[in-house]
């Protein structure tokens, strides 16, 4: 299945020029830039019917809220879910700290044990660090092995009667690795736990149905799949999400409101309190349009084939080194690498010099990269607008890099 | 402008760097942290008499972080306790945009390119911003191991 052809000329920041050259961008695992259509959706909501939501009795305010539901049944059928099961949040990070605190708090208790593993974000590590110091909880963590895959082996070791929640990345953010949510989730339920899974990395790269994945929450941001920033949803099982307890309180997401205690509405409003991100859930629902449009398996099959591209040109580029999987099948698009001599600071710093977007760091997963034995590496990412043109100009620019310091390396 | 940036000295010593290693025992010991990038610089120093006798740095990170942590030693190495907080708020000061004084800052001037890049100025800042936090503490009369981020407001 291959994509269509000019998918880059959707997006204007691509076309437009900086040093006289295109854009050579390679950071979409951090945010992905936005075609025109998603653009067009945010100008057009707040130039015509830019109005609160679920309340207004005139015409524009009717228009802005079917437009947003709209948007929200469009993202429910994009991970084959119900739309009352999709909460919109600000992204992945709120959503998995909607479900540690509503969910966590109501469910944790002393003793009780969190497995994460060790390839988490911060966003999926520091809000189960939170609960589980207030519940006296304990953290376990699921190792990775050398391929930078997850070490199955010490799943049912690790899995206990304590258990309670596990929470895992879909995709790594920095291995690129694509974990087995399904066999994970399936031991996880046998010893009663319920499992979360940060999708911020593999909603928007490949087609994800949450019924197959066999989880019970998934969390992911709209920024990284041509969406606006600021807008994200946490999808959960209605059973669950009927059970807990609000995240915020506040208006939009009560019944009835006395002066010492209120009754709240129905999932997914019971958790979106205040006025919510309405330009932003809007124009979400088009990039969902957008993205299926191209088609999900078209995506994935794009991005399978460049990955693989990219990991064989630099294994060409000596003093290289590439962590995560090799094979393409069980990785997405984020290749981080070290380059032998050169902090990854200075590689992304010469890179950008020659218009090659990449980052440089930590990728917020500190515990990660301690366990790789690296302070940071450097990171390229892909997504749809990508082209081998783009990996050619990230192994040029490398060759540059190695030029620049050769004195320091000599 | 990578040039500007990455300057022969700042280069030359990122590859030598000058008083690198611990030292043992300190008067001043500070481990200085860069949380949005993760690099450090550990900084020790030997005070008598109101004047840094020796300094010696060590850690880990980019040419800018390292380089910067190496050209300090060698400026503040002999001057008094007052003569290197000058410097520190000078050098500082150049970082921020301030009017660069040549004749103050000496090779640190090697060091301004890096205000056309200002993610990098922190790198630049964390040895001088551990050190600042270490004659604090020392002058308050605690000895004791501190540490030090560029996220600190000073």
């Amino acid at each position: 299945m291959a994509l269509r052809a000019n998918v880059r000329d959707d997006f204007p920041l691509l076309k437009g020029l900086q040093d006289g050259k295109p854009l050579v961008y390679l950071d979409s695992a951090a945010t992905s830039q936005k075609p025109q259509v998603v653009l067009d959706a945010l100008a057009e909501y707040y130039r015509t019917y830019n109005a609160n939501v679920h309340r207004g009795l005139y015409r524009i305010a009717e228009r802005a809220t079917l437009a947003y539901e709209e948007a929200r049944r469009k993202l429910a059928a994009f991970i084959r879910a119900r739309p009352e099961e999709v909460v919109f949040v600000r992204g992945t990070t709120e959503g998995l700290n909607l479900v540690a605190y509503a969910y966590g708090r109501a469910r944790v208790r002393a003793g009780d044990e969190i497995l994460l593993t060790e390839m988490e974000h911060h966003s999926n590590l520091v809000p189960w660090q939170i609960l589980a110091q207030e519940r006296g909880a304990r953290l376990r963590f699921l190792p990775i092995r050398e391929d930078g895959t997850l070490d199955l082996d010490r799943l049912d070791h690790l899995l206990t009667e304590r258990t309670r929640i596990v929470a895992v990345t879909h995709q790594s953010n920095v291995l690129g690795t694509i974990n087995p949510i399904r066999t994970i989730a399936d031991r996880a339920h046998a010893v009663g736990a319920v499992v979360v899974v940060d999708g911020a990395q593999s909603v928007p790269h490949m087609p994800v149905d949450v019924g197959a994945l066999g989880c019970d929450f998934l969390a992911f941001s709209g920024h990284k799949m041509c969406g606006p920033t600021g807008i994200g949803v946490l999808w959960g099982r209605l059973e669950l999400l009927e059970r807990m307890p609000p995240f915020h309180g506040g208006g939009e997401m009560i019944e009835r409101v006395e002066l010492e205690r209120s009754t709240y509405k129905s999932p997914p409003h019971k958790f979106e309190a205040g006025t919510p991100n309405i330009a932003d859930a809007i124009a979400l629902g088009v990039a969902v349009d957008y993205l299926q449009g191209i088609g999900m398996d078209a995506i994935r099959a794009h991005e399978k084939q460049l990955v693989r591209y990219a990991l064989s040109q630099l294994s060409e580029v000596s003093g290289v080194r590439v962590y995560g999987p090799r094979d393409p099948e069980i990785r997405g698009g984020a290749v981080a690498f070290t380059l032998d001599g050169v902090h990854p600071h200075d590689v992304a710093q010469v890179l950008d010099s020659e218009g090659v977007c990449v980052r440089a760091g930590h990728h917020c997963a500190q515990p990660l990269h301690r366990r790789l034995g690296v302070q940071s590496t450097t990171r390229a990412s892909l997504y749809l607008y990508n082209t081998p043109e783009d990996i050619d100009a990230l192994v040029r620019g490398l060759e540059k890099v190695k030029v620049f310091f050769g004195m320091v390396r000599a | 402008m990578l040039d500007q940036l990455y300057q022969e000295l700042l280069l030359d010593h990122y590859a030598h760097p000058r008083n690198r290693g611990r030292l043992e025992p300190a008067d001043i010991v500070v481990e200085g942290a860069n949380p949005s990038c993760g690099d450090e610089v550990s900084i020790y120093a030997r005070v008598d008499d109101g004047v840094i006798r020796e300094i010696r740095f060590e850690g880990r990170g980019c040419t800018i972080s390292q380089a910067s942590a190496s050209m300090m030693t060698e400026q503040v190495k002999g001057k008094t306790l007052e003569e290197a907080k000058a410097l520190i708020e000078r050098f500082k000061g150049m970082m921020q945009g301030d009017p660069v004084d040549e004749p103050a800052l000496g090779d640190l001037v090697a060091l301004q390119g890096v205000r056309k890049f200002p993610v990098r100025v922190k790198c630049a800042t964390l040895a001088w911003v551990a050190l600042q936090h270490g004659v604090q503490e020392y002058e308050a009369g605690r000895r004791a191991v501190t540490l030090a981020s560029t996220e600190d407001p000073l």
